[in-house]
């Protein structure tokens, strides 16, 4: 104990000194007020505006063309409806050659479709002060003049664009390839689904890592050590964090039944009740509703890193026998799955993040490679109607795959059909639909 | 008759096709609705981080008063977590917001915790390291062939690599762009379909293990 206070001491000291040792951040200078610059170039109608298309209305998009000599100037976007201007964007780059007039968290532009907008842009070497913005926006104030000026820089001012209308889409054109995909692969899983659902049998091949699970509970629980299931930094919003969650709900009962214990170390609060809703009522199924602890299943921090750290110090304190590594994994994968090894765990980890898989595969026993995650619910389940999801994915491969090899060997012969030849079909398949 | 376990599966059923056709009509009211949702969710987010503190506080709590091993880390843990909030409200008093350059706040993150996250993420290439050593190590045909292509990716990656052989960069090249993005694209297909068939399968109710 006396040692370990010690440590403690020495890596505050070391992280004090390291923190005060620092300077803070200096003070931007600001630029030079003789530096003003005195062009009288004639900017012209710069701006090109247009209805962002297939948007839900509410949005203009401004583009300009200038000479690049002109790309480290800042630029200011200013809309006028009738006889009241608003700012839309400043301290703007002119290199960024686009701004969205749209609403966003931050400034809600309010643009009604159907309404006329036009648009002016201000040029400035530096970037433009309150006064000015204000400046801009009064009412009293007529922008067709070439320059403006304070004691400070001179404002180049474009002419006016415009008029241009937003207006609302009612169908995505852009999505339409998915569209026509989702009809397919759903229409495909249905039918899947009825045949499971008339009692046709199933097959699922054979995945290692999901066969191991067993053992590595029966394993941690012959050693009398907890096991870990992390599920990663993902939100309960990410597919792989709900296929982690499922998973954890089959694990959790299994370690219900061998009356272990199951720790879940948490990114997210929201995950972190999920999980425990996910293992008590595991518990539950299991009949050993007495035996679920819901302090196993505990928050650490929402700082990767920081997760990382609190992870790997819990692995080295509790040496759980077996450590299930489920669900959305970044840079930490390694730190974790290393640590894991380290204590001599028994490792199954499983995420879709294939940056990722190569360092899973290197330190983890069994490693269940992308769509095997997805799958591993069913396969851990074995109901006949999941199965059939399975078997429409299946199928859906076999058909891209396909497709694929067609695809190359018209490559290979050089007929000149290529991408344009799918879009043929694809478009002939529209027409059919 | 909607009960029990009916009413949530029909919610999800509900929200699942709602989001779906909101991805193709951009017009008001679907366009929207994402944005919505999303906004919903930030907002359960921010009250499930007070179950979040709760949960953490009460562990190290519970370890402090029970003299559990190593209680005295859970007492550096519990006076951080005081001094960063203290200093997150004084900042939003001082400055209108915790995140504002001037404020203390703003400091410990820079100089404690980006140092520290640095640290954690350092320990990355000792990892990569032994995982590396252990992953090539030539014990079958599959290991082996392994070896041969990570060496020959790490020298055709650097400079001696060039020097070695002109045609050493081009082959990593080759094996990046082609085998190495086939398999990847490979598994990319896989998990669009996996995560495709989640989707249908919890909108469908056919997947119910994330119920409780």
């Amino acid at each position: 104990m006396k040692k370990n206070l010690v440590l403690l001491l020495i890596s505050l000291l070391f992280i004090m000194l390291n923190a005060f040792g620092q300077d803070r951040a200096a003070e931007p200078m600001l630029p030079d007020s003789n530096a003003i610059t005195s062009e009288t170039v004639y900017l012209g109608n710069i701006l090109i505006l247009s209805d962002i298309p297939n948007d839900g209305g509410g949005g203009i998009e401004i583009d300009w063309e200038l000479n690049d000599s002109l790309n480290n100037y800042y630029i200011t976007i200013v809309r006028r409806e009738g006889r009241t201007k608003k700012i839309v964007a400043s301290d703007l780059l002119a290199s960024s050659k686009q701004v969205r007039d749209v609403n966003s968290d931050e400034d809600m532009s309010n643009v009604k479709d159907g309404t006329e907008y036009f648009y002016t842009a201000i040029l400035s070497k530096y970037a433009v002060s309150q006064q000015i913005l204000d400046y801009l926006v009064c009412d009293s104030i007529d922008l067709n003049t070439r320059t403006i000026a304070d004691g400070y820089q001179v404002y180049l001012i474009s002419d006016e664009s415009g008029p241009v209308k937003a207006k609302a889409s009612w169908f995505n054109p852009e999505r339409l390839t998915v569209f026509v995909s989702a009809i397919i692969i759903s229409f495909i899983f249905l039918l899947y689904l009825q045949f499971a659902r008339n009692g046709k049998k199933l097959y699922i091949r054979k995945i290692n890592g999901l066969d191991a699970v067993e053992e590595a509970v029966g394993r941690s629980t012959e050693m009398g050590k907890p096991i870990m299931y992390i599920l990663g930094i993902g939100y309960v919003t990410d597919i792989p964090t709900i296929a982690g969650l499922t998973i954890l709900g089959r694990v959790a009962k299994k370690v219900a039944e061998y009356k272990t214990k199951i720790l879940v170390p948490s990114y997210d609060p929201v995950v972190m009740t999920t999980a425990q809703e996910v293992v008590k009522e595991a518990f539950t199924e299991a009949g050993r509703p007495d035996i679920y602890n819901k302090n196993d299943i505990m928050y650490i921090t929402q700082d990767q890193f920081g997760y990382a750290a609190g992870v790997d110090g819990m692995m080295i304190r509790e040496k759980p026998g077996a450590v299930f590594l489920q669900g959305l994994f970044f840079a930490e994968s390694l730190i974790l799955a290393e640590t894991g090894h380290s204590i001599g765990a028994i490792q199954i980890a499983g995420t879709t993040e294939t940056a990722q898989l190569p360092f899973f595969v290197a330190a983890c026993d069994y490693t269940l490679i992308g769509e095997e995650m997805m799958a591993a619910s069913v396969y851990l389940q074995k109901d006949p109607l999941m199965l059939g999801s399975i078997a429409a994915e299946d199928i859906m491969k076999v058909i891209i795959i396909i497709i694929i090899i067609i695809g190359f060997i018209l490559g290979i012969l050089g007929i000149g059909l290529h991408i344009e030849f799918f879009n043929k079909i694809f478009n002939l398949l529209i027409e059919i639909l | 008759m909607l009960k029990g376990k009916n009413i949530p599966l029909a919610i999800t059923f509900i929200v699942g096709i709602i989001m779906i056709v909101s991805f193709f009509i951009p017009h008001r009211p679907f366009g929207d609705i994402e944005q919505i949702s999303l906004r919903w969710y930030s907002i359960i987010a921010g009250f499930t981080m007070v179950l979040g503190v709760d949960s953490l506080l009460g562990l190290h709590f519970r370890k402090i008063k029970r003299k559990e091993e190593n209680w005295i880390h859970s007492i550096f843990l519990i006076a951080g977590f005081v001094m960063v909030f203290i200093a997150g409200v004084w900042g939003t008093i001082q400055y209108g917001s915790a995140f504002d350059e001037r404020s203390f706040f703003t400091y410990i993150y820079n100089y404690f915790i980006v140092p520290l996250q640095a640290t954690m993420f350092s320990l990355l290439a000792f990892f990569v390291a032994s995982a590396s050593y252990r992953a090539f190590r030539a014990r079958n045909r599959d290991a082996a062939l392994l070896l041969i292509t990570a060496v020959i990716v790490m020298l055709g990656r650097v400079p001696i690599g060039e020097v070695i052989s002109p045609y050493l960069p081009k082959f990593t090249d080759w094996i990046m762009e082609v085998p190495q993005m086939a398999a990847k694209r490979g598994i990319g297909l896989g998990i669009a379909l996996g995560s495709l068939g989640v989707a249908i399968r919890i909108i469908l109710g056919i997947e119910r293990s994330y119920l409780s």
